[in-house]
């Protein structure tokens, strides 16, 4: 044992000229396979990112702010908050619900609850608006009934808001039921035994200790609540000013050759996505830090 | 309730977090997916296969597969690469570029669309120089493998990193000191150990593909039998009212993803298997 615990001190790696250990690739193949990486991602993920913001900014700062302040752009920054001001509640709701049900109790069918709150992620965007005009739609089930009590769902703000709520649906539920599972619930039976009611316990003890999983949830929620574009197409109706979104717009700019107007308003969605990326890594770091915390203690 | 049978628990809220959760579950996902079933139960069997099996229908199958195929393939490969660099490795700029893997996922797909024709277009950043030596990507089978493997790029690298992390030393240890050399470490050792994750991402990237929509319209042309997506057909189908043609096609897709996730978590439970003994 003594020999292990020297070796492992004096570090072979710090002498020069010591032979590589066995997890060790030689220099030469560090370097390639680095490069290799950094080539591929720098090709793949910072090229289109530079290509954003070089082509929104291609006719000047004036030309690109003129496009932001657009009455049409600003109608559909406001449609997407609202979308996602509606959806990502929902979801959050719903997935501390399920995660507690799921972690806190047991019973049949469990696995296949988790498996069907998965279903939307292995769906096709353009299904998930699909299905909803297959419900709502003049055709659908509900058509004639919502078309003689005058109620718009497709074409119209509700329609994108369920499509929306769709596509996010797994987000939180799945950031929680595995967090959730791996506390266990020592800490609600002591609050339980020591007189807590059943909301006490879950807002004094549950929710303090999933709050980073939760947060984390939400971010991933609500990114791509801002950004969906297949499902929201389907059910929008493309009308200006009024049902679209900002990706929505970005297509319509796009497709009358106003480049510079489609950039601008991508450009946003592009800071909205590394502004995610940011917090995703603040919240993992935290999230690190506080489970190490609770295992020193 | 009596089919869903709990066992005893102090703690209260059982039958109102699990009624919420069944209520939303049914309302948002399942009677509208339902909706699509029960629509395409309606057509005749031969309309069916006239709406999902036409040769426009069948080429544009051909290509969602095979485009999806080349970008999971070139996923896997340069994903255990970036992993490997990200998790053994050390150099500056790791941290950013870790966070920057996930960009996929965080950037709307219309946004990467428009991005990516800015690049491979005639006039655009590589396009310009691309295409006069007769290599055209926008606009072609090779636009949609391009937007389709930016939007898988995450898949593989973060199934495998956590895999790598947790990976003994004492493995490749015991290999080296047994007088395999590197090579024949990755090759019997690392590899076979990796390959569930790897298999995972794969399909998972390969089952993202298969989906897309936003990314790929832009880039790739829509010319009907040559650069046509599956899901573009949908939106062209709704688009000429055509509601049953659309919601056939849509129902072997999803029988397709279906399919794949039962298969990934087959994987899944296989490598945990495989893990433990």
């Amino acid at each position: 044992m003594a020999v292990v615990v020297t070796s492992t001190l004096v570090k072979p790696r710090a002498l020069a000229g010591a032979p590589l250990r066995a997890t060790q690739d030689p220099r030469w193949v560090r370097w390639l396979l680095t490069g290799i990486a950094l080539g591929f991602l720098a090709f793949f993920l910072l090229l289109p990112l530079a290509a954003v913001f070089g082509e929104a900014l291609r006719r000047g700062v004036g030309a690109y702010f003129a496009a932001v302040g657009d009455a049409d752009a600003l109608a559909s920054v406001k449609l997407t908050l609202i979308a996602a001001l509606i959806s990502v509640p929902a979801n959050v709701v719903f997935g501390v619900a399920a995660a507690w049900c799921i972690a806190k109790y047991s019973f049949r069918g469990k696995s296949l609850l988790t498996t069907l709150i998965d279903l939307p992620f292995a769906v096709s965007p353009v299904i998930s608006g699909l299905i909803y005009v297959l419900v709502f739609g003049a055709q659908g089930w509900l058509g004639p009934w919502l078309i003689e009590h005058d109620v718009k769902i497709i074409f119209a703000v509700p329609g994108i808001v369920l499509a929306t709520t769709f596509v996010t649906f797994p987000f939180v539920a799945r950031e929680l039921i595995p967090l959730m599972q791996a506390q266990g619930s020592e800490e609600e039976y002591a609050a339980i035994t020591l007189g807590a009611n059943g909301w006490q316990t879950f807002w004094r003890v549950t929710l303090p200790n999933i709050k980073w999983g939760l947060l984390y949830g939400v971010i991933l929620c609500n990114a791509r609540a801002m950004g969906e574009f297949g499902a929201v197409s389907v059910v929008s109706g493309h009308i200006r000013g009024e049902t679209n979104t900002m990706p929505l717009h970005v297509e319509i700019l796009y497709n009358e050759y106003n480049f510079v107007g489609a950039f601008a308003v991508a450009s946003l969605l592009a800071v909205l996505a590394l502004v995610t990326l940011v917090l995703k890594s603040i919240v993992e770091w935290r999230h690190a830090h506080a489970h190490v915390q609770a295992h020193a203690r | 309730m009596s089919l869903l049978r709990k066992q005893h628990s102090v703690l209260p809220g059982f039958g109102l977090s699990l009624g919420f959760t069944l209520a939303y579950l049914g309302l948002i996902v399942l009677v509208p997916l339902s909706a699509a079933f029960l629509k395409t139960a309606g057509m005749s069997w031969a309309d069916f296969v006239a709406a999902v099996a036409s040769p426009r229908v069948m080429a544009a199958y051909r290509l969602s597969f095979f485009a999806s195929l080349a970008a999971a393939s070139v996923n896997a490969f340069f994903g255990l690469i970036v992993a490997w660099v990200l998790v053994r490795y050390a150099f500056p700029g790791k941290r950013i570029l870790d966070a920057l893997v996930d960009l996929p996922f965080a950037l709307p797909t219309a946004v990467a669309g428009i991005a990516l024709t800015a690049i491979y277009a005639k006039n655009g950043w590589l396009g310009q120089w691309l295409e006069p030596q007769g290599v055209k990507i926008a606009f072609t089978e090779i636009g949609v493998f391009v937007a389709l493997t930016f939007i898988g790029l995450p898949f593989v690298v973060r199934t495998l990193q956590p895999v790598l992390e947790e990976l003994q030393p004492e493995l490749e240890e015991a290999a080296a000191s047994l007088g395999a050399n590197r090579w024949q470490t990755i090759a019997r050792v690392l590899l076979p150990e990796l390959f569930p994750a790897l298999l995972t991402g794969f399909a998972l990237s390969f089952a993202r593909a298969l989906g897309e929509y936003g990314s790929v319209v832009f880039i790739s042309g829509n010319m009907p039998m040559r650069t046509e997506i599956v899901p573009l057909l949908i939106i062209t189908k709704l688009e000429q009212y055509d509601y049953r043609g659309a919601t056939a096609i849509a129902v072997v897709m999803l029988t397709a993803s279906f399919g794949l996730l039962l298969l990934i978590n087959l994987i899944q439970k296989w490598s945990r298997r495989h893990h433990r003994v």
